[in-house]
């Protein structure tokens, strides 16, 4: 519970932060909201020489509506994502941890650590969003279908920051977000989220994304095939759900074995793709 | 005067919801704890741990970390051998019983028995840096094989925790009356379980911590712990210093929960470092080390025999307890189990009670008083087991405990096992109960909701606890053995202006004892409790005094408060007839005077006599001493029983397994109150704590004694958002055991609502064919149970320790960061 030291900079312009976040090599670390980074760093799981802190950064917070899409700073926090008009991103961030780590969590640092049990990541897979990145290089996006390469790593580079989350708004689709832990505060044991878009009964489009099955956010690739054009009624549902699992390999701890995760995955599946279908 | 007679009033205050005088500086964090105490030129203290739950220690490098620029000093158990005069003490020596007890000191001499271990101490000007400085302390092991299961490690062949004992087992201990097997043999009916009562953590949010200065000769310790008294006599002992040349003050306490009744190896190692090095030494623990190192409560596997009569008259009771005692003994340690047999049998009249107790060591920390300590054992083995009889007899759990209930005309009761219960009336408390929970119309709204898919469920708990610890021959040295005493000392000061000071030798962390006694001494001494200032905590204020733990404060320390306040009424009732010419015994104290009887204009204030006591405006008769401060040491005659009965009504996920609390209803009886509001506070805390070890707390080490639950996000205290709305009512039968009535509150809600869980699950989930679980009710386990109950593959059944664990990540229980469950941004 005790840090290792480390040095500290607040900088007060982004390429100042990439600047820093550069020269500090290897074990410099972006500071966020720090509800992550921060807990690790106490029990000396992670050590880095440098934070680079990016609350006096401009022009990284809030949420805008542009065309197709919204446009959420990376350093927006999941309190003001939770009260923004944003559908399942909105409703997912609500659930996240408890107020005062809402308050003080962000979108970007959630993203950016890619803690496969975190509510965000998966949510922004299955709306199939991207990152805005910016470093010593300059700028590029990368979607979330590739921004997720393993347990907490990610294809941002070292010197690179996460500037902006752009999530495609999705008119006409329906939404649902199942998340199962044994606290309210705890991390998702399991957590599912659902977004289908339905005409005259038809399921025209539907995403699945998965949370903590596996070492990454996971598509249900296989749930989405078995619904995509067909009817969409409690008992397809209920048959596309059975597949809510295949293809993953959950890691079990303490209070969940992977079965047991398989076997949450496919009840809050069903659930979270009732919910974005208005079927009960 | 007897219990039932109205106190000798003043004001009223007594029964009063006065709110709390201790809070404003808390809530304005204006409080004092240890950690937050500056002393110039103090050295921080890092303990080096061991990782290894078992092994020889082949080696300690400390020549890093003493070269680190900000240390001052390592030190390791063999450097310090000769500071220390004495090991930690245990200080259970039942008569006739052999408790093999290892010497335990501060910091490890040669081996480690359990992960935590302390085994070398680090020290400098900054806090940080002995944590950094520590971790270059190379400590060489060599693992031996740890033994992590309490069954297993009474077995044959059973690695040793230690060898000089030739046996994994500490200790037998037994106790009964009548005759158990035969009532068993004869019994219509047998029910047989076993059941597990998982290890716990005190988990207060206030972490332990010390600081040690010395000053002359003599140290000042300044500790969060719920016994300073105790601990200035044992720390004595093992430093081989004069008590009077120590001084101990507990500030604010954060919680404790028991695991702040405890001397423990650091606050030790503190002093002794303050000695050995003439500076101030502080030591604060971290979370994790709290949870590695702050002793566990509960940990037993009850096999548990109940006979009957065909209409559910339970004729016997019979225990055999497997006790995981861990590794070392802290003050209590094999004890805590034993400490539930007042309370074997409940609140029924069971005529035949057979109880033995088998002490077991392990590479675990060691378990010692956690809330409740041994008696939500017992309890929550007896309300289990009466709603299984009531299953197996197809009676109602409601009747089943009415048949068995103690009468209301038969006490004081004696047990079996010799105890007297004081007071009771069982059938009061549910009758009470059942007014709020309408039985018929649950039954009703459950039916209908099983159709709907809903599995909601009702449990009961009807408890009695055994609190007020304790009259001392009934538990000293000349009862079952504690090498201690357990009466109470209260010192009354009313200063010249008519103002008090109220000296206890309980030691409050959060009970609010500031209020309460002062509310017992503001009507004694006709003045208003904000002029009464209650103090404790510091052994150099006021007589010795045993602390606050066992739900004694109230029953033991309160009445040596009205009785030390008596004293002093009476004196200034003399002084007040010196002055008023008329008899003592004519004066009374009424609507806050003294005044003579039938003459209520011929009056004084307190505050005029307390002038007249210190001043004498006249001669005074010259057998009334100057001053007006009494002392009162009050060893109570017996134990007081509080009971009630609680309901929880629950919901269960039959899908996932998650259970959700939808209602609580507690009614106690604690006595008559002395402070409504404090009683509601002590039964929402004490029901929280409940469930929490119901459906969430559990300590784990893994098979090779490692913890796995070192952090708050794998031991999962629950939150507020976890509990329901406590609905709570009260009786008050008073207790004849002390002039008060009163009997404590403070375990009693975490003694009645574990079980009350359990049979509300079973009850939803009976009709699926779960028909017992233990603890903890973690939706996996719950799950599980399900399955196998309907014979599905739905997986393995639950494991003792609802675990089967994958390390691919070596995360937390649902998270990657062990720290806090919290989620959110660095980058």
């Amino acid at each position: 519970m005790i840090a290792a030291g480390f040095e500290y900079a607040a900088p007060d312009s982004l390429d100042e932060a990439i600047r820093l976040l550069g020269e500090g090599g290897e074990d410099a670390k972006l500071l966020a909201g720090g509800h992550s980074l921060i807990p690790l760093m106490k029990v000396r799981l992670a050590a880095p020489t440098l934070l680079v802190d990016l609350r006096r950064v401009p022009g990284l917070r809030g949420v805008s509506s542009e065309d197709s899409e919204l446009r959420i700073g990376a350093m927006t926090a999941h309190a003001e994502l939770a009260d923004a008009k944003a559908g399942l991103l909105a409703t997912a961030a609500g659930q996240i941890a408890d107020q005062q780590v809402r308050n003080r969590g962000t979108i970007g640092g959630s993203l950016a650590h890619a803690d496969p049990a975190s509510d965000l990541p998966a949510v922004v897979l299955a709306a199939e969003g991207r990152v805005a990145l910016k470093g010593a290089g300059g700028e590029r996006e990368v979607a979330a279908a590739d921004l997720f390469e393993d347990y907490l790593t990610t294809a941002v580079r070292a010197d690179e920051v996460i500037t902006e989350v752009r999530v495609p708004k999705l008119p006409g689709y329906g939404f649902g977000y199942e998340k199962f832990a044994r606290r309210s505060e705890d991390w998702a044991m399991v957590g599912v989220c659902a977004l289908v878009k339905a005409t005259d009964g038809t399921c025209e489009d539907v995403r699945v994304g998965l949370t903590h099955m596996g070492s990454t956010p996971l598509r249900a690739g296989a749930v989405e095939e078995a619904l995509r054009g067909r009817p969409l009624d409690a008992g397809r549902i209920g048959e596309a759900a059975e597949q809510a699992a295949e293809g993953t390999s959950p890691p079990g701890d303490l209070n969940a074995t992977p079965d047991y995760k398989r076997h949450l995955a496919r009840v809050l599946c069903r659930r979270a793709l009732a919910e974005a279908a208005g079927v009960s | 005067m007897s219990a039932t007679e109205k106190p000798t009033a003043g004001q009223g205050w007594v029964g009063q919801a006065i709110r709390r005088k201790e809070d404003p500086p808390l809530v304005k964090g204006q409080g004092t704890y240890v950690d937050n105490m500056r002393l110039p030129g103090t050295l921080h203290a890092a303990i080096v741990r061991s990782p290894e739950a078992h092994a020889a220690i082949t080696g300690i490098d400390v020549s890093a970390a003493t070269e680190h620029p900000s240390v001052t000093a390592v030190f390791t158990g063999e450097d310090l051998a000769e500071d220390f005069a004495g090991p930690i003490p245990m200080v259970w020596d039942p008569p006739g019983v052999e408790i093999k007890t290892p010497e335990h000191w501060p910091l490890a001499r040669g081996e480690v028995k359990h992960v935590g271990q302390a085994v070398a101490v680090v020290l400098g000007n900054d806090r940080y840096a002995v944590a950094d400085a520590a971790e270059q302390v190379i400590v060489d092991y060599e693992p031996k094989p740890a033994v992590v299961n309490p069954e297993k490690a009474l077995e044959d062949g059973s690695p040793l925790v230690w060898d000089q004992f030739g046996t994994n087992k500490t200790h037998e201990w037994g106790i009964a009356g009548g005759d158990a097997e035969q009532a068993i043999a004869d019994a219509d009916v047998v029910v047989e379980r076993r059941i597990v009562n998982h290890r716990t953590a005190g988990a207060p949010i206030e972490p332990r911590s010390s600081i040690a200065d010395p000053r002359g000769d003599g140290v000042t310790l300044y500790s969060s712990t719920q016994i300073p008294h105790i601990a200035r006599f044992i720390l004595s002992g093992m430093l081989g210093m004069s008590e009077d040349k120590i001084r101990v003050v507990a500030p604010d306490v954060g919680g404790g929960f028991g695991a702040k009744l405890q001397v423990y190896g650091e606050e030790a190692l503190m002093v002794a470092l303050a000695r050995k090095l003439g500076r101030p030494v502080k030591w604060t623990e971290t979370r994790s080390e709290h949870m590695a190192t702050s002793h566990h409560g509960r940990d037993q596997i009850a096999y548990v025999t109940i006979a009957a009569t065909r209409d559910g008259k339970v004729t016997a009771a019979r225990g055999r307890f497997v006790n995981d005692l861990g590794a070392y003994f802290q003050i209590l340690t094999p004890f805590i189990a034993e400490l539930g047999f007042p309370v074997a049998g409940g609140c029924y009249a069971i005529p035949n009670i057979k109880l033995d107790f088998v002490g077991v060591f392990t590479n675990k920390f060691a378990t010692d008083a956690v809330r409740g300590a041994g008696r939500p054992e017992q309890t929550h083995l007896i309300e289990v087991m009466m709603d299984q009889l009531a299953a197996e007899l197809d009676i109602d759990p409601v009747e089943i405990r009415r048949r068995n209930f103690v009468p209301t005309e038969s006490f004081p009761y004696e047990t079996p096992l010799g105890i007297v219960y004081d007071s009771g009336n069982y059938h009061g408390t549910l009758d009470k109960l059942l007014e709020h929970v309408d039985m018929d119309a649950f039954r009703r709204e459950q039916a209908e909701q099983r159709e709907r898919g809903v599995h909601r469920g009702i449990g009961l708990s009807t408890y009695v606890e055994v609190c007020g610890l304790a009259p001392s021959r009934a538990v000293g040295p000349q009862g079952v053995g504690l090498q201690a005493a357990f009466w109470e000392s209260a010192m009354v000061r009313v200063h010249p202006s008519g103002s008090a000071t109220v000296y206890t030798g309980a030691s409050p962390h959060g009970q609010g004892h500031d209020t309460g006694f002062a509310q017992i001494a503001a009507d004694r001494l006709g003045i208003d409790p904000q002029q009464v200032d209650v103090l404790h905590g510091d052994t150099d204020q006021g007589p010795f005094g045993w602390g606050t733990y066992g739900s004694r404060s109230l029953s033991v320390g309160g009445e040596a408060v009205g009785r030390a306040a008596v004293k002093v009424q009476e004196k200034a009732k003399r002084v007040c007839a010196a002055l008023l010419e008329a008899a003592p015994e004519d004066i009374e104290l009424a609507d806050g005077k003294f005044q003579v009887r039938g003459s209520p204009d011929k009056s004084m204030t307190m505050a005029e006599i307390a002038g007249a006591a210190h001043i004498p405006p006249q001669e005074l008769p010259t057998d009334i001493e100057p001053g007006l401060e009494e002392t009162s040491f009050y060893d109570p005659e017996n134990f007081v029983f509080p009971f009630g009965a609680h309901a929880c009504v629950l919901d269960v996920d039959v899908e996932t397994g998650k259970v959700e609390i939808v209602r609580w209803v507690a009614v106690d009886d604690c006595g008559p109150a002395i402070n409504p509001m404090l009683i509601e506070g002590q039964v929402h805390g004490g029901v929280a704590h409940g469930i929490g070890q119901a459906l969430y707390e559990q300590i784990v080490y893994d098979d090779e004694g490692q913890l796995t639950t070192g952090t708050f996000v794998d031991y999962a205290l629950p939150t507020a958002a976890e509990l329901p709305e406590f609905e709570t009512d009260r009786q008050e039968t008073p207790s004849p055991v002390n002039q008060l009535g009163v009997k404590g509150v403070g375990e009693a809600g975490t003694i009645a609502a574990s079980p009350a869980v359990v049979n509300a699950l079973v009850d939803a989930l009976r009709p699926l064919g779960v028909t017992y679980m233990d603890m903890p009710l973690t939706p996996m386990r719950v799950w599980q149970a399900i399955q196998a109950a309907q014979g599905a593959n739905g997986g393995p059944p639950a494991t003792e320790q609802g675990r089967e664990v994958d390390s691919e990540h070596g995360r937390g229980a649902s998270g990657s960061g062990p720290a806090s469950p919290t989620e959110g941004g660095g980058a």
